[in-house]
């Protein structure tokens, strides 16, 4: 990565287990974070026990419910907020022990992006992409040049003298984008960027960043409660539930091997949506004809071989009521809805059966 | 009406223009800086100073509701100290100066609470200095807020001068109340009045037009 000035600024830091993960980026060490009492009311324990690392160049997602601690965590990282215990490394820097200049300076190397934008209404497009160099303290034409050069990285060079008021909210936050990168940072911070967007431009938004990450090298660490982001963008997950990590890994892992209720309650909002609507509307919990499963296999072919085993070591005539294969963190994923005759007893033996293969299963009902 | 009491009405418009003029500018030079700090240093803020916060709030408080024409009298001692004699228009700059003072503060206050609180955060979020976030994001985002505070200001102040005829502060609420009132010449309180309500339009007018132009929050094509 390229020497910011700022890397040299301040104490030389001692950097923990760093033949163990060379290459993290950013590193949190067994942070917590508590909220002090206030007026009265108790203290918030926001985070506990976080521990882990976020690979240089990576994607990562950061998903959790709202107030699971996702905006404290991704505030450690660019020293907004202190951990009130263990460290945060960013860069084999320790952010969290830097304070006024030192930290102003670090957190230069450290974009972030909202998902309100944030933009200044006093300002044009360019100049609120300016506003983080001329805080930097860049010369007016390094300025210029600069920000000429972001707004065709974000594309919408056209929309150099618009005040946001006049922008869409797509519009608005690829300014904020650009705005973020502005200082050539190694590490981009996404605090829910896309929820106020709609789907479409939610997408472009996700791929523009998908750009940045692999023409610019740029960390990304996106904090969201959409699992349809993560699975989008992200090559790595980090499950928040009540301040802790519940589960982390490989985006395919996660998706295929969800352990955690909490994941496999996400989960379920990505592909539970995915039956047709004629099946779903006939899916009954009392016993029926058929039992209604669904599977997630990874890897291409994976699917292809799995029916007409499970047929044949089952002995079930298994039908294939839906099915579809999706792209996850660099991976095929297939998503299969059989049908298993036979009442509860098949239903049984076949997840017992896919269970022993490591092939994620669950029982969504009956069909008549 | 005439030639000599026109030129009474010109002067005295003169003297109310002199002092609301520099007595706005300095409540303006006082006044801002209060109101940025007043706005920025409750507890958890940017220049978090909650003891100081809190005396400030209790003297602005306690001079806002002192009336102000006891307010030109009680600080005569004052006057005298800073302007050399506490009679005439520029001795009358100083009590005006320090009833708008405030009152352009908590203006200034109210209209720098309503930036959003984000901004804030985003400027912090890529290592903005506190002066920096002062004045490269809450003064201009709070602009058109700002400008109709002063206007607001400067009405107020053209109202609060006629007060100061009571220590020979001149101006026209002076000319209506020793013409118009105690020589018994309505034409002459007509006429003062008449030149104030121009001035408070031609003011407000101004103010708003300002106002408007600065703002882009709501700008449509």
């Amino acid at each position: 990565m390229n020497a910011h000035p700022s890397l040299v600024i301040g104490e030389p830091v001692e950097i923990r287990d760093a033949s163990s993960q060379p290459d993290a980026m950013v590193r949190f060490e067994t942070v917590s974070k508590t909220y002090p009492t206030y007026r009265g009311k108790p203290g918030v324990l926001a985070l506990q026990g976080i521990d882990f690392a976020i690979a240089r160049g990576s994607i990562t997602g950061v998903i959790g419910r709202s107030g699971a601690g996702k905006s404290s965590l991704v505030r450690l990282i660019n020293g907004l907020e202190k951990p009130s215990t263990g460290r945060v490394v960013v860069d084999a820097r320790d952010i969290s022990a830097l304070t006024g200049r030192d930290l102003r300076l670090a957190q230069r190397s450290i974009g972030m992006i909202f998902q309100h934008f944030n933009l200044l209404s006093s300002r044009t497009a360019a100049d609120n992409i300016a506003l983080p160099l001329e805080i930097a303290g860049w010369s007016k034409a390094d300025i210029k040049a600069r920000v000429s050069e972001l707004l065709a990285l974000v594309g919408i060079a056209d929309k150099h003298d618009r005040y946001p008021s006049e922008l869409s909210g797509g519009q608005k936050q690829r300014i904020g984008i650009a705005r973020a990168l502005a200082t050539r940072p190694d590490v981009l911070l996404s605090d829910e960027a896309t929820s106020a967007l709609d789907p479409q431009t939610t997408r472009a938004i996700l791929d523009l960043l998908a750009n940045i990450n692999r023409e610019l090298g740029v960390t990304i660490v996106l904090i969201t409660h959409e699992m349809s982001v993560v699975r989008q963008l992200a090559k790595e997950v980090v499950v928040l539930d009540a301040g802790r990590v519940v589960e982390s890994g490989h985006v395919a892992d996660i998706f295929t091997h969800p352990r955690h209720p909490i994941t496999q309650s996400f989960l379920a909002e990505v592909t539970g949506d995915r039956l047709p609507v004629s099946l779903a509307s006939r899916i009954v919990q009392e016993p029926g004809s058929h039992a209604v499963i669904r599977v997630q296999v990874r890897g291409a072919g994976a699917s292809d071989t799995l029916i007409a085993r499970l047929a044949r070591e089952l002995g079930l005539d298994v039908s294939l009521l839906s099915a579809r294969i999706d792209e996850i963190g660099g991976q095929h994923v297939g998503s299969l809805v059989l049908g298993i005759p036979g009442g509860e007893g098949a239903a049984t033996r076949t997840l017992a059966f896919l269970s022993q293969h490591q092939v994620w299963a669950e029982r969504l009902g009956y069909v008549a | 009406m005439s030639p000599e009491l026109i030129n009474l009405i010109i002067q005295a418009t003169g003297e109310t223009l002199f002092m609301v003029g520099i007595a706005a500018v300095l409540g303006t030079v006082f006044g801002l800086p209060l109101g940025v700090f007043l706005a920025t240093s409750r507890k958890g803020e940017l220049f978090a100073a909650p003891a100081v916060n809190a005396a400030l709030g209790m003297v602005v408080n306690a001079t806002r509701s002192t009336p102000f024409i006891i307010l030109v009298v009680a600080i005569i001692p004052f006057t005298r100290l800073i302007a050399g004699t506490s009679i005439g228009s520029t001795a009358a700059i100083v009590p005006l100066t320090i009833a708008s003072t405030p009152f352009i503060a908590r203006l200034v206050e109210a209209a720098i609470r309503e930036v959003d609180g984000g901004l804030i955060e985003t400027a912090s979020s890529f290592g903005a200095s506190p002066f920096q976030i002062v004045f490269k994001v809450l003064i201009p985002e709070a602009l058109p807020g700002l400008l109709l505070a002063l206007t607001l200001a400067v009405v107020s102040l053209l109202g609060y001068s006629a007060m100061v005829g009571a220590v020979g502060g001149g101006g026209l609420g002076d000319l209506g109340i020793r013409y118009g009132y105690q020589r018994f010449m309505p034409e002459m309180m007509l006429a003062v009045v008449v030149v104030l309500i121009a001035l408070v339009q031609l003011v407000q007018s101004a103010g708003d037009y300002l106002a408007r132009r600065v703002n882009r929050r709501l700008r449509h094509h």
